[in-house]
């Protein structure tokens, strides 16, 4: 057992130092705000409920969820969408070379403060500020460079000769794409669908920028609850909560995936 | 293999439409304003070539924004480079239970980084937050540190929020590279009498430094753009004290509406973030 003792010291300290922040935050959804606004801190909530969460509804913070939702989703659609089909192209007839690969994984690396802002101005020109095919078209073209890239990596995966024999077979090469090799990279189009819809979900900065009041996402509405003045604790607590599960389970679903969703492959 | 030649562009084609309309032409326009005395507060906007970018290299709040980019950048990559590697060197041996362990190890890089930060903004809290409260009962008397204001503690309390949410980025990372190591390359070395800091010395880390590099470089171009964390936890105070290049540049744009110079200086970032990403690209070993 021993032979452990240090290793489990060394887990104890980093489970506790990683997951005290979440466990706090989520705690202040259901403590009362003589709880969280007292001197010394109340650790554990005496008479938990969810008035806070009936609050979020009331004010209508809920719609947040629903528009990131919609705009998170409907980007990664449309990324998978344009993204799965050029990775294709790149990774069996080497469409555009070894440059325009690296290219495609520049696009992603962009500084989004230099995008934003040219965006910014261009959408208010076409009236696209605070809507939905605003920023779920930014969040779609900013994505599919990472798309692209990611697939790129797992159609390669895949042996071309399983695709060879059903070329043999007459099929066009569309045919290949849809019904053979797709398939066969389900699980790495599952990650990367999923990694798209998180960054996505948690993108902050575009939302700030593009939204007014219709389509706020949930980092936005998050913010409205920090003033220079109010604070309400109960109800950002409530809503890191309800933005923050969601992304969690996903993120368990492609734990297999997940250190090379995030190293942008780096790692296979 | 030879796909029709049609077939093989139709393909790329959308991507290329879709990036090019929202990202490229973006970047084109950007140029353009650059070279304008554009400012929403006064009329006309008058060609004036490269006069923004000659204000923008004399403004001293830019490069004071650009030293607390780097300074967050240079000290929280450190960091998150050495924990990350302590957990995966701690967790890529046999330990029992690890398979729990790792996913939750892992949640705070998908949460929100606006979230996270206001979360973190709670617990700096002076009166009612816990970490006054927790170093008050390690010291044993009232600690009232004004974290997130005080001069002398803002970059650690940053710090330590970016090192919390990404670390598990890097410890991920280097376990993979860790775990790829065959045992057998330990063992001989163990019975080459090899002890254990040699061993990580002159063989786990000449393993893991090529991937070790290439999480390096990612994790320093994000932070370079680091913008969430300080907008949520400082918002760039006290005074300018924190404020970030991105944040700047978003001030001077969203608040201050001087849309031609902050075009200049969003150029200004493009330009060196491109610089960075070419060295990244390099490290990326293509097949």
């Amino acid at each position: 057992m021993h032979r452990y003792a240090l290793a489990y010291l060394v887990v104890a300290v980093a489970l506790a130092f990683f997951l005290f922040p979440i466990v706090w935050m989520f705690g202040m959804a259901v403590k009362q705000p003589a709880e969280y606004f007292s001197t010394p801190p109340v650790w554990l909530p005496r008479a938990p409920d969810l008035s806070h969460f009936r609050q979020l509804v009331l004010n209508r913070s809920i719609n947040s969820l629903v528009n990131s939702l919609v705009i998170a989703g409907g980007a990664t659609l449309l990324a998978l969408l344009v993204g799965c089909p050029a990775a294709y192209s790149m990774a069996r007839f080497n469409t555009g070379g070894r440059n325009f690969a690296f290219w495609v994984l520049s696009q992603r690396m962009l500084p989004p403060i230099a995008i934003v802002f040219p965006v910014f101005l261009l959408f208010r020109i076409i009236g696209w500020v605070d809507t939905y095919q605003g920023l779920t078209l930014l969040y779609a073209a900013f994505n599919a460079p990472y798309v692209i890239w990611m697939m790129r990596g797992y159609f390669r995966d895949i042996p071309v000769e399983v695709e060879e024999s059903a070329l043999v077979d007459g099929a066009s090469t569309l045919r290949v794409f849809w019904s053979i090799s797709l398939p066969l990279a389900a699980a790495g189009l599952i990650a990367t669908g999923v990694f798209t819809f998180i960054f996505s979900w948690n993108e902050f900065l575009f939302a700030v920028v593009l939204t007014r009041a219709r389509v706020v996402t949930v980092p936005v509405a998050m913010s409205g609850y920090f003033g220079s003045q109010s604070t309400f604790w109960g109800e950002a607590g409530a809503l890191s909560l309800l933005a923050s599960a969601p992304v969690f389970v996903l993120s368990l679903l492609v734990q297999r995936y997940l250190t090379r969703g995030l190293t942008l492959g780096a790692v296979k | 293999m030879n796909g029709s030649r049609l077939s093989k562009y139709a393909m790329v084609a959308p991507a290329v439409v879709l990036i090019v309309s929202l990202t490229i032409f973006p970047v084109l326009y950007l140029l353009w304003i650059s070279l304008l005395d554009w400012d929403l507060q006064r009329a006309g906007r008058a060609f004036v070539g490269l006069a923004n970018y000659a204000g923008a290299l004399q403004d001293r709040r830019m490069w004071e924004a650009l030293a607390h980019t780097l300074l967050i950048m240079v000290v929280a990559v450190t960091a998150e480079l050495v924990l990350g590697l302590v957990l995966a060197e701690v967790l890529a041996g046999p330990l029992p239970g690890k398979r729990v362990v790792i996913p939750l190890l892992i949640l705070p890089v998908i949460m929100s980084p606006i979230v996270a930060g206001y979360g973190w903004r709670m617990l700096w809290d002076t009166q009612y937050g816990p970490i006054n409260q927790l170093l008050g009962w390690l010291l044993g008397r009232p600690l009232t540190l004004v974290w997130l204001i005080n001069s002398k503690t803002v970059y650690f309390s940053l710090i330590v929020t970016e090192v919390w949410q990404w670390t598990p980025f890097m410890f991920l990372a280097l376990l993979a590279g860790l775990v790829a190591i065959s045992p057998e390359i330990h063992e001989a070395a163990a019975i080459d009498g090899a002890g254990r800091w040699q061993r990580f010395w002159q063989i786990t880390l000449p393993l893991v430094r090529p991937l070790m590099l290439v999480a390096l470089l990612i994790r320093a171009l994000d932070v370079f753009k680091i913008f969430d964390t300080v907008f949520s936890l400082t918002f760039g105070g006290p005074g300018t004290f924190t404020e970030t290049i991105t944040l700047y540049v978003y001030l001077l744009g969203f608040r201050n509406f001087r849309l031609g110079y902050t075009a200049a200086m969003a150029v200004l970032v493009l330009a060196l973030v491109s610089l960075a990403t070419t060295v990244l690209l390099r490290r990326f070993s293509d097949e």
